[in-house]
């Protein structure tokens, strides 16, 4: 074997997979791990460590899955991870771990996301579960929302010690693990529901069907039912449009709708009773994982399916992985093309989409090169549906019923960002609801990071 | 789980129902709305609250049947469960932040078609219970189909009953009655809240536009998670979209833009049909609905 290459990743055929909603990676087994194991360098100053958000020891664990200690693996990654089957499918590795990783100077990579992953399957397979403290400390912490950011700040708390509650709004834990990343990148059985089920070993409670700002406040949370702090991982969920003619069009679709209908209420099944309107061609509008996850769904569903995204290939947001993956299924992708119009039947369906191209101009706020229109580019595509993916926004309702939660022009919640402290006493947030959207790992770093300051509020180590 | 204390048949299609809910029972106000999932399986269904009791931890809702999970739904029995009840949704009504006194001096003027019955009366109660007095029109189809007219009588003001058929009450559309009782019968009104069917809130609007009344309406479209997440329930109100879920449910209904609201409502028709055709044929159904993509 070429050290300078990685162990291949087997993949469900691409064909296949197209039409069905089982996972499209099928993982490592054990000799396939331990010989990617192998390749690692075992650095002394490993810079994949210093590229992990929550700062897993990559090397370590390496190591063990080397030497077939696949326990003691999981051991490793438990210090710094309560979500490793989750991390090692839906992590942007390329720009994280791996991308630093020194075997890739000069060959590949080291594969870290799918040996955490390995390492991640093989004790949910082998019951290996994580430890609970003996004794809880007696404080009360609420946790809003069971995303990442929200488990993961439990997860830590509750191996303190403290008698952590996750509130969640929707009827199944998990946040964007549940509802927007799809069943076939992201199992929700055996991955999502084992990994809750872990934390919830840790001793956390789960509440589900409470929607705090409205169920009951934050304030009442306090003084009424003894929370001493509470950690707001309520993420990003309020779904953003363009703003342009016919988009209220029956057939018009923000992803989070079209996703939350396919992964959380299961339309795509047909023993459910929510419907989902599949479309037979469909352009999802956006260039985000996201945009891939809806656009693939809409495949799986049956649908011929166009990306339709404003720059060139080079500034696509979706993590590399998912770009080829959706191509190889057969996505289309109209790059430099903006949609100005949604063209609608007598009855109020979608009949079309006028769109006009784009040209790269100068480089923008966010580095990347601003896309300029093209005049009298305008051609239309016949769409039948549209799937708006771009972008969200935290939702208003937890910052609007909480007196003294800071938030800025984007709604998004004021929070430090090395102990996620708000403007409220005892009040801690994390995740997309102050960044606004961004990554699974980015909010697990940032519910690790509220977990770190809520201790210290409660602990009285903290020093200002 | 939320434990069913009351199901009750009040007419045809129409269940009243009575969940133990103590969160939402303790925060609901009138205007505001749950969503109920009966179990794994069904759909999140969006229902106003029709009355709450605070103290027994109680929220009572109405139920129409209209697809697979609605049918199911009214199959329960007291003593059974829901598997997700969540809520309060959406914001209360505006005049419950109103100053009393204020508020004494506006006539309102409720107007329920059918299944807005139920939402209304929660409203009227409030008015009731703060020594306000309200009228209130309930119009229905038929006499069979008028629901919680006891109930409705013990809290409101005047209440005026009509059927389309003439088999109760006044014979007519709501709109005639406002149309009598302003115009001869002298009534003065400042505030109307009208709900009810989308097409029966136009033709409200309609009317009270041209008689100078504000009215509100309580939206109810199509909705997923009634958190503000999918934008599904998205509307055009004054030329802005607004989600109902989170901006209302209750509008300015001289605002709304009906004809695509009720455009919208229309969307899942043939998909809610759907699902029920798949559970009563079973193998059988080979999308013959056209809509299913079972023609494979």
């Amino acid at each position: 074997m070429d050290a300078m290459k990685r162990v291949p990743v087997r993949e469900q055929d691409p064909k296949e997979r197209a039409a069905n909603f089982k996972e499209v990676c099928l993982g490592y087994n054990e000799e396939e791990a331990v010989e990617e194991a192998k390749r690692c360098l075992q650095c002394k100053n490993a810079r994949c460590m210093q590229g992990c958000p929550v700062s897993i020891d990559i090397p370590g664990f390496i190591k063990q899955v080397a030497e077939r200690n696949f326990a003691e693996a999981a051991r490793v990654i438990a210090r710094s991870s309560a979500l490793p089957a989750i991390c090692g499918r839906v992590c942007p590795q390329e720009t994280q771990c791996e991308g630093v990783c020194i075997r890739g100077i000069k060959g590949e990579p080291v594969s870290i996301g799918k040996l955490e992953r390995f390492v991640a399957d093989w004790s949910r397979e082998h019951g290996i579960v994580p430890e609970k403290p003996e004794t809880t400390n007696g404080k009360k912490v609420a946790v809003i929302g069971s995303g990442p950011a929200g488990l993961t700040c439990a997860g830590d708390l509750a191996k303190l010690g403290y008698e952590v509650t996750i509130f969640e709004a929707l009827h199944e834990p998990g946040g964007v693990l549940t509802y927007g990343i799809p069943e076939f990148r992201l199992p929700k059985e055996t991955v999502v529901r084992a990994e809750i089920e872990n934390v919830k070993k840790l001793g956390v409670t789960i509440e589900t069907d409470v929607v705090v700002g409205k169920s009951v406040t934050i304030d009442e949370l306090m003084e009424e039912e003894g929370f001493q702090a509470v950690f707001i991982g309520s993420g990003a969920g309020l779904p953003k449009f363009m703003g342009i003619p016919g988009e209220n069009a029956n057939g018009v679709f923000s992803a989070n709708e079209y996703l939350t209908r396919s992964n959380l209420m299961k339309a795509f099944r047909d023993d459910y009773d929510t419907p989902i309107a599949a479309g037979k061609k469909v352009a999802v509008v956006g260039g985000g994982n996201v945009a891939m996850d809806a656009a693939r769904t809409a495949l799986r569903l049956g649908a011929d399916v166009h990306i339709v995204y404003r720059r060139s290939e080079a500034e696509l947001p979706a993590r590399a992985e998912e770009v080829h993956h959706a191509k190889e299924e057969g996505i289309v992708f109209d790059l430099l093309t903006n949609p100005v119009e949604i063209l609608t039947d007598e009855n109020g369906w979608v009949k079309g989409m006028v769109v006009r191209k784009m040209e790269l101009g100068e480089p923008d706020a966010s580095g990347r090169r601003r896309p300029v229109e093209v005049p009298g580019s305008d051609y239309t595509i016949d769409v039948d549906t549209v799937i708006m993916s771009l972008g969200t926004s935290p939702n208003p309702l937890i910052s609007s019923t909480t007196e003294g939660l800071e938030v800025n022009r984007w709604r998004c919640i004021v929070a430090d960002e090395h102990n996620g402290k708000t403007t409220k006493e005892g009040v801690y947030a994390g995740g997309d609801a102050v960044t606004g959207a961004a990554t699974v790992i980015l909010a697990m770093e940032a519910g690790k990071a509220g977990a770190k300051g809520i201790h210290q509020f409660l602990s009285g180590e903290e020093k200002e | 789980m939320f434990q069913i204390t009351r199901s009750e048949k009040l007419a045809d299609k129409i269940y009243l129902m009575e969940v133990k809910a103590p969160r939402v029972a303790h925060s609901c106000e009138p205007g505001e709305f749950v969503i109920v999932k009966m179990d794994e399986k069904g759909e999140r269904i969006p229902l106003t609250i029709c009355d709450f009791d605070r103290e027994a931890g109680t929220v009572t809702i109405v139920i129409q049947t209209v697809g697979a999970s609605t049918e199911r739904m009214v199959e329960r029995k007291a003593g059974e469960y829901f598997q997700d009840f969540v809520g309060p949704l959406g914001n209360p009504s505006d005049f419950i932040k109103e100053d009393i006194e204020e508020l004494k001096g506006k006539r309102y003027l409720f107007v329920a078609g059918g299944l807005g019955t139920a939402p209304v009366y929660p409203q009227v109660k409030w008015f009731h219970d703060h020594g306000l007095e309200a009228d209130v029109i309930v119009g229905a189809k038929t006499k069979d189909l008028v629901i919680l007219e006891e109930e409705m009588k013990a809290v409101a003001g005047n209440l005026y009953i009509t059927t389309d058929d003439g088999s109760y009450g006044r014979k007519g559309m709501v709109t005639e009655v406002i149309r009598d009782l302003v115009e001869k019968e002298g009534k003065h009104y400042d505030v109307c809240v009208a709900i009810g069917p989308m097409i029966m809130m136009k033709f409200v609007c309609l009317l009270t536009k041209e008689l100078n009344i504000p009215t509100i309406v309580s939206m109810n479209p199509i909705m997923v998670d009634g958190t503000g997440m999918c934008g599904a329930c998205r509307l055009t109100v004054g030329g802005q979209v607004k989600f109902a879920c989170v901006d209302g449910p209750e509008f300015d209904g001289h605002q709304v833009n009906f004809d695509e609201a009720m455009k919208r409502q229309q969307m899942y028709k043939t998909e809610e049909g759907r699902a029920m055709l798949r559970q009563t044929e079973g193998d059988t159904h080979h999308g013959g609905c056209g809509h299913c993509g079972g023609e494979e």
